[in-house]
Order: structure tokens, then sequence, then C-alpha cells
């Protein structure tokens, strides 16, 4: 079963915030609300790193942990969705998740703020697939149309990837051990079982 | 009688003026989630629809997205095709 993850390599990431921008055309977002956007560390010095920044879908997610309607639900896929029907727009969601990834729309009458919104995996939302009221309400269901992120298939650099953990992964351990470094990262060994790396 | 009509007719009245306290039912969990069909589903006819898999086949859909993953992010798979 397909576990559909992101990861960003930031030994790639140039900061061109094309991610951001196929993010916000593809779904039409708002204006004030980005699902997606480019962090860079140390900006400005040499040596400064760029990664692209948006919902991780976790495996344990604590907006769902700390949501008191429970909108929340993960899909088969391991997908983290919402429903905007449940959501009561409270912003606990934005407290707990360590990502900044739910945004909340503010252009209602005395900046009142609105139902949570976030990246969707562009898998959509709890109303028909393809439906013109999921695009409405959570944007295009390129997953249901067989395609990956927009983001991801987006990206210039190929810094960000998408879709199943495994392929993920596999892409990502083939470029640091060509690159002969990265194998030092924090949970290297963890997920590959060798603090040195190699295939 | 008459006594008896008067207190009918009251307790009917403050049932029915009642009636409208009550609370909408606030039950939590899956049964507020509306359902999601799954993406192996596909979206039906679509001009935006990628063709090579078949629509409600989850092993078809899988290695499709699997492919397009890997083929359109590892570059080192393709260079050394």
């Amino acid at each position: 079963m397909a576990r559909m993850k992101f990861v960003c390599d930031a030994e790639r990431c140039i900061e061109c915030n094309g991610c951001v921008t196929a993010c916000k055309n593809e779904h039409e977002v708002p204006w004030g609300v980005n699902r997606r956007r480019v962090v860079t560390i140390n900006d400005g010095v040499p040596g400064e790193k760029s990664i692209s920044v948006a919902c991780m879908h976790c495996s344990d997610a604590p907006c769902m942990a700390v949501c008191p309607v429970q909108c929340f639900y993960r899909t088969d896929e391991g997908v983290v969705l919402h429903d905007k029907d449940v959501c009561i727009g409270c912003g606990y969601c934005s407290y707990a998740c360590p990502f900044g990834a739910p945004q909340f729309p503010s252009q209602g009458t005395f900046g009142v703020r609105g139902k949570m919104d976030k990246c969707t995996f562009c898998a959509g939302g709890p109303e028909a697939n393809g439906s013109q009221a999921e695009f409405e309400k959570y944007g295009r269901n390129r997953l249901a149309e067989g395609k990956l992120p927009a983001c991801a298939e987006m990206c210039s650099t190929k810094a960000l990837l998408a879709g199943d953990g495994d392929v993920v992964a596999d892409i990502f351990r083939t470029r640091v051990v060509q690159r002969g470094k990265g194998a030092e990262v924090w949970g290297w060994g963890t997920a590959y079982g060798s603090a040195k790396g190699g295939a | 009688m008459m006594r008896t009509t008067w207190t009918v007719a009251a307790a009917l009245a403050a049932a029915l003026g009642l009636s409208a306290c009550g609370d909408r039912p606030q039950t939590l969990g899956a049964s507020g989630v509306k359902q999601d069909s799954p993406a192996y589903q596909g979206v039906g006819a679509s001009q935006y629809a990628k063709p090579g898999w078949q629509a409600g086949d989850r092993n078809s859909w899988e290695q499709h997205l699997r492919a397009r993953a890997a083929y359109g992010q590892h570059e080192y798979s393709r260079s050394t095709q």
C-alpha cells in the first residue's frame, strides 16, 4: 500500500518559489493563504539553505489529535485531510502543527477567521472526486487524476519530491550516495540501517 | 372538567415551548466527517485525467503513480537507461 510523503532536498532547493506558485495556481488558493512556502536558513549568508514546507501529512498528526470537532481524517494512502463543513475555525491545529501548515483566510467582515485551509497532497477532500464542490473547497484532486502533487512535479531542480514513500526514499538515497555526503544527517541510520549510508 | 382542560392545555403548551430548547446532535467522530471516495476510483470522464491506468483498480493506480514518481523525479535512473 502506498504511503504518500514529501521530502525537500535542501542541497537542491534554489528558493525559486516555483512550488508555491504552482500550488496557488493549481488550487486557486485565495490571497493571504499559502499552503506551501519556502523557508531559508541563514538568508544572505554564503551556504544558506532553503526548504519548501507544507503539510507533511504526519503519520501521528498533532492537528488531528487536538481538533475539538474531529474534522480530520487520514486516507488509505496516509494523506491527512479535513472536512471544511465540520471545521469551526478555532485554530487549535495551527498551534499544534510544527510546520505551520494550517492556514486561515481572514477576508471576512471584521477580519473574522474562516475555515482552516491546508495542503491536501493534491488529493481534494470529502466531496465527489473531481467535482466543482471539491475544487472550490479543497482544490484539484490530482491523485484521482493519476498525477502527483503539482508543487513537486513543477519543481525545477527536483528538490521537492513527492509520491510513495518507498520511491521518494529510494530517489533521495541514490542522490546522497552519488554525492558522497549526507549520510551523516540525523535519522539516516534509523531510516536505512547504516550510519555510513550506501546502497 | 374545566380545570383538567386547562391543565392539559398548559402541559401541551409547555411541551411545545420547551421543544425548541433541544440541542442538535453533536456526536463526534466518523459520523461528522463526510465520506471521501478513494483516489484510485478516479474522477470519471475528465480532460484532466491521466490515461494509462484503470480507474477503480487500486493496484493499477498505485503502479501508475510509482512509475510517474520514479520517471519524473529520479534522474539517475533515467540517465542510466
